[in-house]
C-alpha cells in the first residue's frame, strides 16, 4: 500500500508535450479506465489541466509501477517513452501527500495562489469516485487534500494577491466594479498580453467583449475568439461611451486618447466608472486621465508594481502554508500508518481481553467462592472463545489480499478500534 | 437598572470598537465574528435599557439630549445590523462603531434625570418628528461611513499602489450604490421630520418656521442630500463626490444635532 505520485509540470515540459499528455474529454475516462486495470494500481485519480498532468495512485510496488505507468500513457498517448522520461517525475508516500496537498493549495501552480486549480482537482477526484477508481486510502487523501487547501486559503492570505499582470488587471477591476457580467470589455489593439487580461476577464464573466483594431480584419478575427463584436478603429472614443473596461495596445508613437476626449465620453457616459488599462509600451493613453473622476488608468509600470507587492506578500504567505502542509502531511502518516495490519490486530486482542477480562471479574464476583481448578477452567473457556473469535479476521489480516485496507478500514469500524487514534 | 443597562451596552460598544480597530490592522474571519458578537449584545443591552426608560418615564424616551443621543446610536446600530446581515460588507463595523461609540459616549456624559415631561412635548407629533429624525439621522450616519470608506478605497485605487485595506474592503460600484441606497432612505425620513416638525411648531407656536437654528440647520442638510439625489438623476453625479458630500451632509447634521446645543438657546430647548 503506498501513495504514488506520476505527473509531469509546466516546469518539467513545454506546452506541447503537455497538450500530447493531457487527459481531455473521452480521453479521461478511457485512460482512468486503463490505469485501473493496470496490475500494480489499485487506485487512482487522473488530474488534467493546461499545467499539468498527473496520476494519483495506490501501489503495491512503486518502480514495478511506474514502469507500467510509464508504458501506458506511451503507448495511450502515442509517445515515445525515451520522451517521456524527462518531462515526468514521481513521489512516493510522505513525499506523494506532500506533492498533492501543495498541487491542491495552489503552491505548486505558475501562479501560485490561483484559485482554480482546487475546483480542477475536485473534479478529478468526483470522476474517479464516480467511475470507482478510488478507495479507502485515495479517498482520504483527496478529502484531506482538499480541506488542507481550504484551511491555507482561509489561514494564509495566498489566494488574495495577484501576481501576474493579467491576474492584477482583473483584482482592480473588482474593486471597481462589483457585478463584472453586467460589464463592456473593449480591446484597443491586440497584443499577447492584452488579449491574456481580456480572457481573464472573461473567465471572471465579463460577457460583452469590443475590438477595436486599426485593420478592421484582424479586429473581426480576434472578435470572433471572444464571441465579442469588432468596431470601427476611428470609432473606438465614441464606443467608450458604453465600456467599462479599456484594455490598450495599440502600438501607436502617440497618445490615442487626450484628457479632453476623456471628459466628454465620461459626460456621455454620466459619469460611470471607467477602467483603463494601457499596456502598450510607449503608452497610448494620456496618463493625465487619471485624475479625471471615476477614471482608473493603470499602466504596465502600475501593474507591474501592483504585482511586485503582491509578490512579496505572498512570499510570507506561502512559508505559512508550507507549515500547515507539513503538518497535515504527519497527521495523514498517522492516519496511513493505522491502516497497517499488525496495529489493528493488536488492537482488536486487545479489545477481546478486555472485554474477557471485564466479564471474568464480573463472574467471579458473583458466584460462591470457586476452587483453583473450577477457576482455571472458566478462564480456560472465556480464552477459548474469544481465541476462535478473532482468528478468522486475524487470518484475513495477515493475509496479502487486493481489498486489505478496505478490511482494515471496515475491521476498525466494526468493532469501534479508532476512539485509540491519537 | 436602566442606567447599568445602558452603561453595559456602552461597554460593549467599546469592546467592538477596539475589536473593531484592530480589524483593520489585522483582521481575520474570528476578529469580524467576536466584533459582530458584541454588537449584538451591546444592541440587546441598548434595546432592554431604552425600553426600561420608557417603562419608567411612561413617555417614548427621546425627551432630553441624553436620551435624544442614545436612540440616535440605538436607530444607527439596527441598521448597520440590517446591512450587515443583507450585504456582508466587509469591514463596515470598523468605520461605524468608533461613531457609535462617541455618540454612546456623549449620552452617557449628559444628564440622565427623567423629569416630567414638558407640555409642548406632550403631543403625538413629538413620537412621530423624533423617530423619522432619527431613522433619517441613521441612515445618514450610515452613509457617512461608507463615504469615509469609498474615499479610502478610491484613494487605493488612484494612487496605484493597493495595499492595507484594499483587498478587505468592498468594490467602488458596491460602495457607491450602498451609499445612494441609504440616501434615498434618509432623505425621506429627513423630509417627513421636517413636515413633522413645522406642523407641531404651528399647533405648538402658531407659525411653521420660527427661524430656530435647528430649523435652519435641517433645511441645509435637507438641501445637501437634495442635491446629492438631484445630481445623481439629472447629471449622473456619483462616486467620489457623491460620497464627500454625504460626508459633508452628515457633519452638518452633527453640527444641528451637537452644535447649536453649545452655540444657544433655540425653540429645540429639550434636545
Amino acid at each position: 500500500m503506498n501513495i504514488f505520485v506520476v505527473g509531469l509540470n509546466h516546469k518539467t515540459a513545454d506546452v506541447d508535450v503537455r497538450e500530447k499528455l493531457a487527459f481531455n474529454g473521452p480521453k479521461l475516462e478511457e485512460g482512468l479506465t486503463r490505469i485501473k486495470t493496470l496490475p500494480e494500481v489499485k487506485e487512482a485519480v487522473i488530474l488534467s489541466t493546461c499545467n499539468r498532468v498527473e496520476m494519483y495512485t495506490n501501489v503495491k510496488d512503486p518502480a514495478k509501477a511506474y514502469e507500467s505507468i510509464k508504458d501506458f500513457l506511451s503507448e495511450f498517448h502515442g509517445i515515445e517513452r525515451n520522451s517521456l522520461e524527462t518531462a515526468l517525475y514521481t513521489h512516493e508516500n510522505a513525499d506523494a501527500v506532500k506533492h498533492i496537498f501543495r498541487v491542491a493549495a495552489s503552491l505548486d501552480s505558475m501562479v501560485v495562489g490561483e484559485p482554480q486549480i482546487l475546483g480542477q482537482l475536485k473534479d478529478a477526484f468526483e470522476f474517479s469516485l464516480q467511475k470507482k477508481a478510488t478507495g479507502v486510502l485515495l479517498n482520504k487523501l483527496m478529502k484531506k487534500a482538499i480541506s488542507v487547501a481550504k484551511r491555507i486559503r482561509t489561514d494564509t492570505k495566498i489566494a488574495e494577491n495577484a501576481v501576474s499582470i493579467s491576474f492584477a488587471a482583473v483584482e482592480l477591476a473588482k474593486k471597481i466594479f462589483d457585478d463584472l457580467p453586467t460589464k463592456t470589455v473593449m480591446l484597443l489593439g491586440a497584443g499577447e498580453m492584452a488579449e491574456l487580461a481580456a480572457k481573464h476577464l472573461v473567465n471572471n464573466g465579463v460577457t460583452e467583449v469590443l475590438v477595436a483594431n486599426r485593420t478592421f480584419e484582424t479586429g473581426c478575427n480576434l472578435a470572433k475568439e471572444f464571441n465579442g463584436k469588432a468596431v470601427r478603429f476611428e470609432d473606438f472614443v465614441h464606443e467608450m461611451v458604453r465600456t467599462d473596461i479599456v484594455i490598450c495596445s495599440t502600438g501607436a508613437s502617440k497618445y490615442v486618447l487626450i484628457k479632453e476626449q476623456m471628459h466628454h465620453v465620461m459626460k456621455e457616459r454620466r459619469h460611470k466608472p471607467v477602467f483603463i488599462i494601457d499596456i502598450s509600451v510607449p503608452r497610448n493613453i494620456d496618463p493625465e486621465i487619471n485624475n479625471i473622476d471615476n477614471v482608473y488608468l493603470y499602466d504596465v509600470d502600475d501593474l507591474q508594481g501592483v504585482v511586485d507587492v503582491n509578490r512579496q506578500g505572498r512570499q510570507k504567505e506561502a512559508e505559512k502554508a508550507e507549515g500547515i502542509i507539513a503538518e497535515e502531511v504527519e497527521t495523514f502518516q498517522r492516519w496511513q500508518s493505522s491502516l497497517d495490519a499488525v496495529p489493528t490486530i493488536v488492537a482488536l486482542r486487545e479489545k477481546a481481553d478486555l472485554i474477557k477480562k471485564e466479564e471474568l471479574e464480573r463472574l467471579l464476583n458473583k458466584l460462591p467462592p470457586l476452587g483453583e481448578k473450577e477457576r482455571k477452567d472458566i478462564e480456560y473457556m472465556a480464552n477459548a472463545i474469544i481465541n476462535k473469535l478473532i482468528h478468522p479476521p486475524t487470518i484475513a489480516l495477515k493475509e496479502d489480499s487486493e481489498d486489505k485496507d478496505i478490511l482494515i478500514a471496515t475491521l476498525k469500524r466494526l468493532y469501534g478500534l479508532n476512539e485509540k487514534e491519537k | 437598572m436602566g442606567t447599568i443597562l445602558f452603561e453595559l451596552a456602552l461597554t460593549f460598544y467599546f469592546a467592538a470598537t477596539i475589536i473593531g480597530i484592530i480589524e483593520l490592522f489585522k483582521g481575520t474571519k474570528t476578529t469580524a465574528r467576536v466584533m459582530l458578537l458584541l454588537v449584538v449584545i451591546g444592541f440587546a443591552l441598548h434595546t432592554a435599557s431604552i425600553i426600561y426608560r420608557y417603562i419608567a418615564a411612561g413617555y417614548i424616551p427621546i425627551s432630553n439630549p441624553h436620551e435624544a443621543t442614545s436612540f440616535f446610536s440605538w436607530c444607527t446600530v439596527l441598521l448597520f445590523l440590517i446591512l450587515e446581515l443583507r450585504y456582508k460588507i466587509g469591514l463596515l463595523g470598523s468605520f461605524i462603531m468608533p461613531l457609535v461609540f462617541v455618540l454612546m459616549l456623549s449620552s452617557a456624559m449628559l444628564s440622565r434625570e427623567i423629569k416630567p415631561l414638558s407640555p409642548v412635548l406632550q403631543s403625538y407629533w413629538f413620537g412621530i418628528h423624533t423617530v423619522f429624525a432619527f431613522i433619517g439621522n441613521a441612515a445618514f450616519a450610515m452613509a457617512f461611513g461608507i463615504g469615509i470608506m469609498y474615499l479610502v478605497q478610491e484613494r487605493y485605487l488612484k494612487s496605484k499602489h493597493p495595499s492595507g485595506l484594499f483587498q478587505r474592503l468592498p468594490s467602488l460600484q458596491s460602495l457607491d450604490e450602498i451609499n445612494y441606497r441609504l440616501i434615498t432612505i434618509g432623505f425621506p425620513f429627513l423630509t417627513l421630520a421636517i413636515i413633522t416638525g413645522a406642523l407641531w411648531a404651528d399647533k405648538a407656536w402658531g407659525g411653521y418656521l420660527r427661524g430656530d437654528p435647528r430649523e435652519v440647520w435641517a433645511l441645509i442638510t435637507w438641501l445637501i442630500y437634495a442635491i446629492v439625489l438631484h445630481a445623481r438623476l439629472i447629471s449622473g453625479w456619483r462616486g467620489k463626490r457623491a460620497a464627500i458630500l454625504s460626508i459633508i451632509g452628515f457633519l452638518t447634521i452633527l453640527i444641528a444635532f451637537f452644535g447649536i446645543k453649545l452655540l444657544g438657546k433655540g425653540l429645540h430647548v429639550f434636545l
